[in-house]
């Protein structure tokens, strides 16, 4: 993986410059306009931070049952990702929320139970940090609970009545229900997903580091 | 309560809650205004909130492989020096 990294660097690189492009380009929708252009990156956000959430609940799953150092790493890793692309998410939704709904920010099922979930994923990784000794499997416990949480807040939007748009927009506008939308849709979504991995392998191998460095304390102290 | 205590009380009264009396909302209107007919002052531009929107995800993804590198270069020289350590025991 670390051989590709480069290369992998660069193509993201390329797709986040371009991706302003291809979404300028991409038609307006016809009820909301230029605003409706923010899911093109606010959706992929959430698509990587799904990704992370699933990594590092099996990573937590396999620390919690296995014991594996390496499935810790990565956990802890994902758990750090699934906080940034989390923020990506609550940040640029309430912006379209401006234009679209005139408000910031509304207490409906999706806005409030996807909040939770970032919530979750921080005190992840307060209790990493400050939990002490042993923390890890409290922590790999909370990182379960935080990925339980996932699907509910998901189908949300299809269960209760909410202000955010239903599930089913994804599929559309992945389909290109709007000519020249699927595209841009297409190429943002790769983007996030392998912005995901980049960052993934790169805080992995800061992991490994440090891993590396607590047992040379342990054999200098031997 | 003194009579100093009251008048406190009183203009740190009026004081805190003029704001939330000059944002009361402006009387509703009695149909619905299609966002194109409202006064351009009314209008809420899309482009900042756009370019707002990219600009963060960029910043942040830019910030998070900032704390990385930092976090590894303070791993590396912590490395470093205990390796000169253990050479020199």
């Amino acid at each position: 993986m670390r051989k590709t990294l480069g290369p992998l660097v660069v193509v993201v690189g390329i797709m986040f410059v371009a991706a302003p492009f291809l979404i300028a380009q991409a038609p307006y929708e016809s009820t909301m306009g230029l605003i409706q252009k923010i899911f093109y990156f606010h959706v992929p956000s959430w698509m990587a931070m799904y990704a992370a959430i699933t990594v590092c609940g099996v990573s937590s799953a396999i620390y919690l049952f296995r014991s594996r150092a390496a499935a810790d790493r990565y956990a802890v890793s994902a758990g750090e990702l699934a906080v940034l692309f989390g923020l990506m998410g609550l940040i640029t939704g309430p912006l379209w929320g401006r234009k679209a709904w005139g408000v910031w920010w509304q207490w409906d099922a999706r806005l409030t139970s996807a909040l939770l979930m970032e919530m979750i994923f921080v005190a992840y990784l307060l209790v990493r940090k400050f939990g002490g000794p042993g923390s890890e499997k409290l922590a790999a416990a909370t990182a379960l609970f935080g990925t339980a949480t996932a699907p509910f807040v998901y189908k949300s939007v299809d269960i209760w009545r909410t202000v955010h748009p239903k599930t089913s927009v994804v599929p559309l506008l992945a389909a290109g229900s709007m000519p020249g939308s699927g595209m841009p849709f297409a190429l943002s979504s790769i983007a996030f997903v392998l912005l995901f991995v980049v960052l993934l392998t790169l805080r992995v191998n800061l992991a490994e580091r440090q891993a590396a460095l607590d047992e040379m304390y342990l054999a200098l102290e031997d | 309560m003194s009579f100093r205590r009251l008048l406190i009380a009183l203009t740190s009264f009026v004081l805190l809650s003029a704001p939330s009396f000059a944002q009361q909302a402006p009387p509703g209107q009695s149909e619905f205004v299609p966002i194109k007919d409202l006064p351009p002052g009314d209008q809420l531009p899309a482009a900042p909130l756009l370019i707002a929107a990219y600009a963060f995800v960029w910043i942040a993804a830019m910030f998070y492989m900032w704390t990385i590198w930092r976090r590894l270069n303070k791993v590396e020289t912590e490395m470093h020096a205990l390796a000169q350590k253990t050479a020199r025991r």
